[in-house]
């Protein structure tokens, strides 16, 4: 038999070689793991559009739909309250009133006015109500000047009461509250004058 | 008998085992009140092990089931409420005995070299116990379950960017809903139990290698006698093992006239609000995480919105906790012992356990502008304490301390 001796250098390079290759095979295992967390088939098709009949909704009115397991609320503005919207004095307290700051994003493109509805149907809103800040549901308050909300400056809209985030009734978030943006429009259409369908916006 | 010891000694090293974390392992002779804590610890540990195995054979980890099941545990199962409240008793239990143990840690500065490593793995473990804790109040998927959920997983929803995939990613599904309950039932019975009781047992290895801190901050191994033994030291077996049985009995007393007379402790253990069943469509009136969470939840809410995001606040609450595993490096004092300590430090602690609780109170408290100014003040004072540290724990005057262990 030969002489033998250690070669260090080919023994690093197969301990690193191997390595490697054994990391690789190990991202490539945990793989499926990972994934399996991402809402499945059944969460998929649970999360498709549903349709709100608003044929018997009064002015005042507001009702709760859950669309992909998150409260959605239609209600119908009377034709003060819809007016106030675009008052100065309103829009003097809120943080980004006409959606061109913080909450860019916060509605689609159809629904970016002051109203944050579908152009010709203003008096009907549709929107999340999960408050930007923290994730819980806020409370319909649409009376203006209620004592507890702060008597002349509330204007009516939704309080949260979790942490006392204010928003009016289009959504859109008060000045110096801690959540930072307008609550989200979810996308929706009219099928028919009284058909709403939450979670496909309308043809283009 | 000797036979059989050394038949199993040539296989397995028992006598070892024994003789160097208990008949053997010399512990200080001056332990006090504050050094219960650790043993308590792991009878709570064990205890909450048990009653969750026994829970877990009634419980349905199905949104429409979980709650109904919780119910029937504690009417229809023979002695379910009572596995049920010890579990429940138990939680709030753990965090009681882990404050009180980590205070210790402060008072005798037991986080200061050479057990650096003893105090970090400890905080990986009260980090992973509050995430135990959280995941185990979602399963009987109440009113606060659900929202105390939603919160506190929104968190993630604020990171910059991967937010919004990450949220959906954790949940499963578009909000909380069964996805996240039956994951969440997996990592409370499985995968973070595993996960504590791995961290126990490094904790309680490196303990040993290194030996126990005292009231005196002294290091009882640098005085040994002619046999290598720690003249200030006397063996954990039978010495403590006896004093810690008398413990666990006065511990007991108090824990059974809990889980007997106040499970619910007027809301703090059990929060009014988880007696109904969970509504994704209302919010309860007033929403707070258990007692054992407020004071992380109160610099949450302490730090405003910035840049349009709720990260700012996000990244306060978890740098409040992180913070704490830097604490070995930036106590720059000679000594450990607070019998020991200069006058400054003596404040620092004394401010910092006062913002501490009331970070605590605050955190269960409506949010006003009073609250809010509070929160915030005593946020700062919390960061100050660990901030300031190099700087006032290198001024004022330090006592000498002793050679051997005081009475």
């Amino acid at each position: 038999m030969p002489e033998q001796t250690i070669d260090l250098k080919k023994r690093r390079f197969l301990t690193q070689a191997t390595s490697v290759v054994g990391a690789v095979g190990m991202g490539f295992v945990a793989w499926p793991f990972v994934s399996s967390w991402k809402p499945s088939a059944r969460a998929k098709a649970a999360g498709a559009p549903v349709d709100v009949d608003i044929s018997k909704l009064e002015a005042g009115q507001l009702v709760r739909v859950l669309w992909r397991k998150k409260p959605v609320w239609i209600f119908r503005r009377g034709t003060e309250a819809n007016a106030a919207l675009s008052s100065p004095e309103l829009e003097a307290l809120l943080a980004d009133p006409n959606g061109s700051g913080n909450s860019k994003s916060q509605q689609p493109n159809y629904a970016n006015n002051t109203h944050r509805t579908i152009e010709g149907n203003e008096d009907v809103a549709v929107i999340v109500g999960v408050c930007t800040h923290l994730g819980c549901s806020p409370t319909y308050r649409p009376e203006p000047g209620a004592a507890d909300l702060g008597g002349e400056s509330w204007k009516g809209g939704f309080y949260c009461p979790c942490h006392g985030s204010k928003f009016d009734l289009a959504g859109r978030v008060y000045a110096g509250v801690p959540a930072p943006t307008n609550l989200v429009i979810p996308p929706y259409h009219f099928v028919s004058d009284t058909l709403i369908r939450i979670g496909v916006g309308p043809a283009a | 008998m000797n036979n059989k010891q050394s038949w199993i000694d040539q296989r397995f090293p028992l006598t070892k085992v024994w003789n160097e974390h208990l008949a053997e392992y010399y512990t200080p002779r001056n332990f006090n009140f504050w050094y219960f804590f650790g043993s308590l610890a792991m009878l709570v540990l064990v205890m909450q092990l048990v009653t969750g195995i026994f829970l877990t054979m009634h419980f349905k980890p199905d949104s429409a089931q979980a709650f109904a099941s919780v119910e029937y545990i504690m009417r229809d199962v023979e002695w379910g409420w009572l596995m049920r409240y010890l579990h429940s008793t138990g939680a709030s239990a753990f965090f009681v005995v882990i404050y009180l143990h980590m205070y210790r840690g402060l008072l005798y500065g037991s986080y200061k070299a050479p057990r650096e490593l003893i105090w970090i793995l400890g905080m990986v473990l009260y980090i992973v116990l509050m995430a135990e804790a959280f995941m185990g109040y979602v399963l009987p998927w109440g009113q606060m379950s659900f929202w105390g959920a939603q919160v506190i997983i929104s968190l993630f929803g604020s990171v910059p960017v991967i937010g919004p995939d990450l949220l959906t990613w954790i949940l499963g599904d578009y909000a909380v809903g069964d996805p996240a309950l039956n994951r969440f039932f997996s990592l409370h019975v499985v995968a973070l139990p595993l996960i504590l009781v791995v961290l126990v047992f490094l904790h309680i290895v490196a303990l040993h290698a290194v030996g126990s801190n005292n009231p005196d901050g002294i290091e009882i191994k640098k005085n040994k006698d002619k046999d290598g033994i720690p003249k200030d030291g006397i063996p954990f077996h039978p010495y403590y093992v006896v004093k810690d049985i008398w413990v666990v009995v006065a511990f007991l007393m108090i824990f059974c006239a809990v889980v007997f007379f106040a499970p619910a402790m007027n809301g703090y253990f059990l929060e009014n609000a988880n007696f109904i069943e969970a509504n994704p469509l209302k919010t309860p009136d007033h929403i707070a995480p258990l007692w054992y969470l407020t004071p992380f939840y109160s610099v949450l809410r302490a730090i405003p919105p910035m840049f349009g995001s709720q990260f700012p606040g996000v990244l306060g609450m978890g740098a409040a906790l992180v913070i704490l595993v830097a604490l070995p490096w930036l106590d720059r004092s000679p000594v450990k012992s607070i019998r020991y300590r200069s006058a400054p430090f003596k404040w620092a602690l004394g401010i910092f356990v006062i913002s501490f609780i009331m970070l605590g109170w605050l955190g269960m408290q409506p949010v006003n502008e009073l609250n809010a100014f509070l929160a915030r003040l005593f946020t700062v004072l919390y960061f100050a304490f660990f901030i300031l540290m190099p700087w006032y724990t290198s001024i004022g005057k330090t006592k000498p301390v002793p050679e051997r262990t005081t009475e």
